[in-house]
């Protein structure tokens, strides 16, 4: 599989390919990334909010 | 939630929806989404969109100032959930994306803003921060409930 990279199209058997996650109460986010050798070469991310962060002390705008 | 967003609200400012009686032509505003470094200052005190500490491509041309245009699918709603309280709620339609982009500088923030009225800003979003290299970067919304809907306005 070609992958686009900050070199142009790579084929992916000559990049080591790492993924993540993180989840907590405000996201959900999942990541890759290809490297070759120890340069970055690529890196997509997709963040999925789950509710609006806290500002200020206030969970939303409230009329009270 | 910006704070200025919330006074603008009661003069008919901003228009989610496809009615509006407080103006005489109804069209939605477009609305815009604009990610910003983790060194920006970027808050519920912010009022307007500005490109002070907005993301830059590192190379190429992934990312257009200004941001994306949102996807305004759903109009508002609103519903009780006592005699006493209730709440309005919106959410955009669809994901912000941004693809074939490089930023190497961390940014974790994005904003919310109205282009049609002036860039006035609505809400601030924050998320851990992130690098994008050669890749694309997803921004998909909550699901649009009471609850968990991007912008939501309850009585209390």
């Amino acid at each position: 599989m070609l992958v686009t990279t900050t070199k142009g199209e790579m084929d992916d058997s000559l990049l080591v390919k790492k993924e993540g996650t993180v989840d907590n109460e405000n996201e959900l986010t999942t990541w890759v990334e290809y490297w070759l050798g120890e340069e970055l070469v690529h890196r997509s991310v997709h963040v999925t909010l789950k509710k609006m962060p806290t500002f200020a002390g206030l969970e939303a705008a409230s009329f009270g | 939630m910006c704070t200025s967003f919330l006074g603008e609200l009661l003069g008919a400012t901003h228009n989610f929806s496809a009615t509006n009686v407080a103006r005489t032509v109804n069209t939605v505003d477009t609305f815009k989404a604009a990610l910003y470094f983790t060194t920006a200052t970027i808050n519920a005190s912010t009022t307007a969109y500005t490109v002070t500490g907005e993301v830059t491509n590192t190379s190429g041309t992934g990312y257009t100032a200004g941001g994306v245009t949102v996807t305004n699918g759903v109009a508002p709603a609103s519903t009780n959930s006592s005699v006493t309280a209730g709440v309005g709620y919106w959410t955009p339609g669809g994901s912000f994306q941004w693809t074939s982009m490089t930023v190497t500088t961390a940014f974790d923030t994005v904003l919310l803003y109205n282009s049609s009225q002036g860039g006035k800003a609505v809400s601030v979003h924050t998320f851990g921060s992130q690098t994008i290299s050669a890749g694309t970067f997803t921004l998909t919304m909550p699901s649009n409930t009471t609850t968990t809907a991007l912008i939501r306005l309850a009585t209390v």
